[in-house]
C-alpha cells in the first residue's frame, strides 16, 4: 500500500481555544474543532512524513491505542478533512509552495 | 435643459467617516433623515461613494431577487450585487460607486458590506447583536434572528443608551474592544445613538424561565460568537482575518450566556 503524505492547507486559520484546535476553512467558512489526537496529527502534517509514522510517533506513543485501529482513524481522519479542503492528501511528498 | 448638481454628506458611522455624492436632491434627503445623528460635515471621509439613482429594474447587471447578494473581488475592486443595488468598490482608490433606486434599503446594505470588509482588515467586527451602554462601559447582547436582541433593547432601564438593537459595531484598540452606535436598526426601527464605550462584557442571549447570568466556555463562545459575525466576502485573507478577530475577542473579553425572561428585572444582572 502507498504511504499517504498529508500537509496543511494555508488558506485555513487555526487556533487553540480553549484547549481545542479550531480551524476554519476560508473555502467555506466551515469550523472544526480538533480533538487530542486530530490535533497531534494536524500539528505534524508537514508533507513529508508519512502518516502511517505520525501516527506511530504522534499518536500511539501519547495515547493508550492500538496501532491499526489508530491507522484507520487517522485515515478517515485526513480523508474527512481534505474534502473540506483544510488538509492535502498524496501517494507522495507534498512540496512547499511559495 | 436643467443639469443636477452632485451634493454629498459624510456619515460617519463606528469612526469611519464615508462620503456620499449624489445629484439626487430627493436621495440625498433621505440619507440626511436616515443617518440624520451620524451626519458629520467636519469628519475627513476615509471612503467616498458616488451614488447613481437608477429606475428599479434598471440596475446595471441586476440580479434576481432582493435576498441573493454577491459579493466578490475582481480585477481590483469588490463587486456587491443584490436586486436592488450594484455597488463597485476600490478598496485602494478608497472610491466606490452605487447604482440603486432612491430607497434607504440599498444604501444601507452597501455600508454594512463596507464597513464589515474594512472592519475585518483593522481587527474590528460587525456582529448581530444588540448593544448599549451604561455607566460609561459597553455590553453587547448577540443572537441569532428571534434571540431577543430587540426584548432586551426594549427592556434596558432609562440609564442606558442603545446603541443598536440590531448591528453591534467593535473595533479593536490598544487596549480593548471598543463599541460603537450604529443607525442600523432592528424591530425596535429606532438608531442607536452616536457614541461609543468600552466594551465590559458579551452576553449570548436565551430566553428561558428565568434571569440568570451563566459561563460559556471559550470553544462554545467562539463557535457561537462566529454565528453571529456579519461577513459577506469568500475571500481566504479577509476570512482568516475574521476568524482571528473573533478568537481575539472571545480571548479578552468576558463572553457568558445570559438566560432572560421577557422581563426589565434582566437588567438587574447587568451591571
Amino acid at each position: 500500500m502507498s504511504p499517504v503524505y498529508i500537509a496543511r492547507v494555508k488558506e485555513v486559520a487555526a487556533r487553540s481555544i480553549g484547549g481545542e484546535m479550531m480551524i476554519m476553512s476560508a473555502r467555506d467558512s466551515m469550523l472544526f474543532s480538533l480533538n487530542e489526537t486530530a490535533t497531534a496529527i494536524w500539528q505534524a502534517a508537514d508533507g513529508v512524513t508519512p502518516l502511517a509514522e505520525i501516527v506511530r510517533r504522534r499518536v500511539c506513543a501519547q495515547f493508550e491505542v492500538d496501532p491499526a485501529t489508530a491507522l484507520r482513524d487517522a485515515e478517515e481522519l485526513v480523508e474527512g478533512l481534505a474534502k473540506h479542503g483544510v488538509l492535502k492528501l498524496s501517494n507522495l511528498p507534498i512540496e512547499e509552495t511559495p | 435643459m436643467g443639469c443636477a448638481i452632485a451634493q454629498d454628506v459624510v456619515i460617519e458611522i463606528g469612526a469611519m467617516p464615508m462620503l456620499v455624492r449624489t445629484s439626487s436632491p430627493e436621495f440625498l434627503h433621505i440619507l440626511r433623515e436616515r443617518y440624520g445623528g451620524f451626519v458629520n460635515s467636519a469628519a475627513q471621509p476615509v471612503f467616498e461613494f458616488e451614488v447613481e439613482i437608477v429606475r428599479p429594474g434598471s440596475i446595471p447587471d441586476a440580479i434576481g431577487d432582493d435576498e441573493d447578494l454577491s459579493v466578490r473581488f475582481e480585477a481590483g475592486r469588490w463587486v456587491l450585487q443584490r436586486g436592488d443595488f450594484r455597488a463597485e468598490l476600490d478598496p485602494a482608490l478608497r472610491h466606490g460607486r452605487i447604482w440603486q433606486s432612491a430607497t434607504p434599503y440599498a444604501i444601507d446594505a452597501a455600508f454594512r458590506i463596507v464597513h464589515s470588509l474594512l472592519l475585518a482588515t483593522q481587527g474590528g467586527l460587525l456582529v448581530h447583536a444588540a448593544s448599549v451602554v451604561r455607566n460609561g462601559r459597553a455590553f453587547l447582547f448577540a443572537g441569532v434572528s428571534g434571540a431577543g436582541k430587540t426584548t432586551i433593547s426594549r427592556l434596558a432601564p432609562p440609564d442606558a443608551t442603545l446603541l443598536t438593537d440590531e448591528i453591534s459595531y467593535l473595533r479593536r484598540e490598544a487596549d480593548g474592544y471598543v463599541a460603537y452606535g450604529t443607525p442600523f436598526a432592528g424591530e425596535l426601527a429606532q438608531p442607536g445613538e452616536n457614541v461609543r464605550a468600552p466594551l465590559a462584557a458579551l452576553y449570548l442571549l436565551a430566553q428561558g424561565t428565568e434571569n440568570r447570568i451563566g459561563p460559556v466556555a471559550e470553544a462554545d463562545a467562539l463557535r457561537e460568537v462566529l454565528r453571529c459575525v456579519l461577513f459577506f466576502a469568500h475571500d481566504s485573507e479577509l476570512v482568516g482575518h475574521v476568524f482571528d478577530s473573533v478568537c481575539n475577542l472571545v480571548q479578552r473579553v468576558p463572553v457568558r450566556r445570559l438566560t432572560f425572561v421577557p422581563d426589565s428585572r434582566v437588567w438587574e444582572l447587568i451591571v
